[in-house]
Formats: C-alpha cells, sequence, structure tokens
C-alpha cells in the first residue's frame, strides 16, 4: 500500500536544500504510522530537557554537575589531541622506514619471486594475487569469510524482527510501514536507471567472480558487485520483487553451503600435508574460463557468501528481515 | 615532472582534504557523501599503484555497500538532524 509523498508548500528545492544542511525534515508531513517514531524522539528530548531544569533548579547541584562536564570536556579534548599526534607520529615513523616503492629488498624478495616464479605451475591462476589468496593463504581467506557471516549473523541478533524477537507490536508495524513509505519503487528515475544499471552491474560482477583466476578481481570483488548489484535491483524494483527469487531459505542455504564445500575443500588439502585435492578442471590456461584448479569454485564459493552477506546486511538494516516473513505480516 | 606524478599529487593532497573534510563537516549525511568520495580517490591511486585487485574492492565495498550501510544505519537512527541535539548538549 502507497501514499502519495506530499512535498509542502515551500518548493522542493529548497526543501532538499534544508534536508541537506540539516536544518528540517522533507518528509515530515507523514501519516501517523510512519511518525511513531518522531513522537517518541520528541517526548525524549523533552524528557532530557526536564532533567536540565531539575539540575538547574538547585543551583549547587547543578554547579557541581556543570563543573563536572566542563572538567571532563577540557580531558577529553587534550587526551584526544595527543593521542592523535602519538598515532600520526607512529605512522609516519613506520612508513618512513619501509622499502621504496618498487624497490628490491633482501627481506621480501626471497617470497615475491617464489610467488611470482612458481605461482603458475604451483597453484594454477594466471592471476598471481589469487593464487596467493585461494592458495598460498587460502587460511586467511577462510577466515574472512567466516568473519563475514560471523558479523551478519550479530546483525541479524540484533536487527530482525521476527514473532519470537518482536519488543511491540507497534514498533514492528512502524517499521513496516516506513519501508513501504520510504519505498522508492514508484519513481521512474529509479526503475530505469535500475533496469540498465543494475543488471549491466550484476554481469560485470559475474564476469569478475568467474574470471578471478585470470584477471584482477576475485572472490571477495565479485561477490561485492554482485551484492550491491542486488541492492540497486531492491531499491529501483522494491523489496517485495527481490522477495520472489531471494527467499530465507535461498539465502541460508547458498551460504551454508558455500562456507561448507570450502572449509571442507580448503580443511583436505590442510590435513594432507597441503597436496591439493585431485582435480580434473586443467592448469593456468591465460584466457580460459575453466581453469586454474581448485581456485575457480574456491572463488565461487567465497563470492556467493560475500553477495549474500552484502545483501543480507542491506536487507536487515532497511527493514529488519531477510526474505518476506509472511506469519509477521500476516499477524500485524 | 611528469603528467602523471602531476596528476598523483593531486589525488593525495584531494584524499588529504577529504580525510579533514570528513570530521569537520556539519551534518552526518555529509559525512557519509565525503567519505565515499574518499573511497573513490582511494581507488584511483590502488590502479596507479598497479594493484587493480585492491582497486576493485575499494570501489565496491569503500565508495558503494558501506555508504549505502552509513545511509540506512542514518535513516535508522533518524539522525540526519543529530547535530542540533550535540549543540544543546555542549552549553
Amino acid at each position: 500500500m502507497r501514499m502519495k509523498r506530499k512535498t509542502g508548500t515551500e518548493p522542493l528545492k529548497n526543501a532538499f536544500r534544508k534536508w541537506l544542511d540539516g536544518d528540517t525534515d522533507v518528509f515530515s508531513e507523514l501519516p501517523e504510522a510512519a511518525r511513531i517514531h518522531d513522537i517518541s524522539r520528541e517526548e525524549a528530548k523533552e524528557d532530557r530537557k526536564r532533567v536540565d531544569r531539575m539540575i538547574d533548579a538547585s543551583a549547587s547541584a547543578g554547579a557541581v554537575v556543570r563543573a563536572e562536564r566542563k572538567g571532563f570536556r577540557t580531558f577529553y579534548n587534550i587526551v584526544a589531541v595527543i593521542s592523535c599526534a602519538a598515532l600520526i607520529a607512529m605512522l609516519l615513523f613506520l612508513v618512513g622506514n619501509l622499502p621504496r616503492y618498487g624497490e628490491e629488498n633482501e627481506r621480501t624478495v626471497e617470497v615475491v619471486t617464489r610467488y611470482v616464479e612458481k605461482g603458475l605451475e604451483e597453484t594454477g591462476a594466471v592471476n598471481i594475487v589469487a593464487g596467493m589468496i585461494l592458495d598460498y593463504r587460502a587460511f586467511d581467506t577462510l577466515g574472512e569469510s567466516h568473519v563475514l557471516f560471523t558479523a551478519l549473523i550479530c546483525v541479524m541478533i540484533l536487527l530482525r524482527q521476527d514473532r519470537r524477537n518482536m519488543t511491540s507490536k507497534v514498533d514492528s508495524y512502524a517499521s513496516l510501514r516506513n519501508d513501504e513509505y520510504f519505498d522508492p519503487s514508484g519513481d521512474i528515475i529509479m526503475r530505469s536507471v535500475g533496469m540498465l544499471l543494475g543488471s549491466c552491474i550484476f554481469l560485470y560482477g559475474f564476469y569478475i567472480l568467474m574470471n578471478g583466476q585470470n584477471s584482477p578481481g576475485g572472490g571477495f570483488s565479485g561477490g561485492a558487485v554482485m551484492g550491491s548489484g542486488l541492492i540497486i535491483f531492491s531499491a529501483a524494483f522494491g523489496m517485495k520483487s527481490v522477495d520472489r527469487y531471494f527467499s530465507f531459505k535461498l539465502f541460508s542455504g547458498l551460504t551454508f553451503t558455500a562456507l561448507a564445500f570450502y572449509s571442507f575443500a580448503k580443511g583436505y588439502v590442510f590435513f594432507t600435508g597441503a597436496n591439493g585435492l585431485e582435480n580434473h578442471i586443467p592448469k593456468g590456461e591465460p584466457g580460459a574460463l575453466l581453469s586454474g584448479g581448485l581456485i575457480l569454485p574456491l572463488d565461487i564459493a567465497v563470492g556467493l557468501v560475500v553477495a549474500c552477506t552484502m545483501f543480507g546486511f542491506y536487507s536487515l538494516f532497511r527493514r529488519g528481515n531477510i526474505g518476506s516473513d509472511t506469519n509477521l505480516t500476516d499477524q500485524l | 615532472m611528469t603528467l602523471m606524478e602531476i596528476f598523483r599529487i593531486i589525488l593525495l593532497i584531494s584524499l588529504i582534504i577529504c580525510a579533514v573534510m570528513v570530521n569537520t563537516t556539519k551534518t552526518l549525511l555529509q559525512a557519509v557523501i565525503i567519505f565515499m568520495s574518499y573511497s573513490s580517490i582511494m581507488c584511483l591511486l590502488w590502479v596507479i599503484m598497479e594493484s587493480p585487485d585492491l582497486a576493485i574492492t575499494e570501489a565496491a565495498v569503500g565508495a558503494g555497500i558501506s555508504g549505502v550501510l552509513f545511509l540506512m544505519t542514518l535513516k535508522r537512527l533518524r539522525a540526519e538532524d543529530m547535530d542540533e541535539d550535540e549543540t544543546e548538549d555542549r552549553d
């Protein structure tokens, strides 16, 4: 259910200018359901003012509190300046001690030479960076994707609104209605730009993901680009159109399968003395899609986790759910 | 001094300007937008330093998704006009 947005009496340009400066809210003329948060915030502000007035009323206590506040502020400013200066000095000192850009250095040259000379035959990836992060340093990437997954779980614990996690019916109703109200999917500019850009971005992300072993890119960046393509789709055509194919079941299934595949494949390699899985994908031909040994499937696994995580963050931040929760909507 | 070096110096100076401006802007919305432009400049610098892998990731995550997440957080906190509360606090 969508309501028409009112622009108010003053011209839209001035309103936008004021909103950018933080003076007023363009959407000040909201329907009742969407304004619930506003009212509670104003009440909170009045509460704070009342407390301040009470403190001011008892003159001695007010003076003490004000003096404490002022003292803390001075202390805070001095400590902030000192720690900032110390941090800047430390960083400048460290950067000054680094080897010059592009120069040979006896501490690093051994590892670099090994990677550049033997990287292709040992890992099977033409793009040495992909070979590094998914073969030599695969354990780091494993930890990285699990960190992302854990972060998503934390966000879900904090922000997800389902039947067991609902603080109050009014709150959930207001957030649902807010999402419907601010949904820009009716906008003709958003729709046409989303149609043109969204598909191109998604295709580009898929290209980066599949060509990670041949050209710059790989799992993380490809997954992030695919995730932003999904975000543009959902911004242009509304959350409901993405819900049709991206449900919570698909999300959890994809993430779990990708993480489990990565863990099993790399765990096997670690426990068998880093000899690698046998695979039938030929190694290292520049330009060929099916080359690079185990790098391609690992790339796809990382990319899927990252894409799901990025869209999951957006969806949870926007309306506190991944996929549509039909039970919740029915209940309200 | 070649053209590329001049371009690099301009980029580095604007990087510093962006980093300072993020702290000194009036509203959080402007700070987020400047932070996103910081990431775009950093992306160009990665390309100049011949690490396109990092450039793609910086463009996608730094200039794209983290900005979107910051904006969603601002919307969720209704913090677009939070600065007036802070000035009240300071008196």
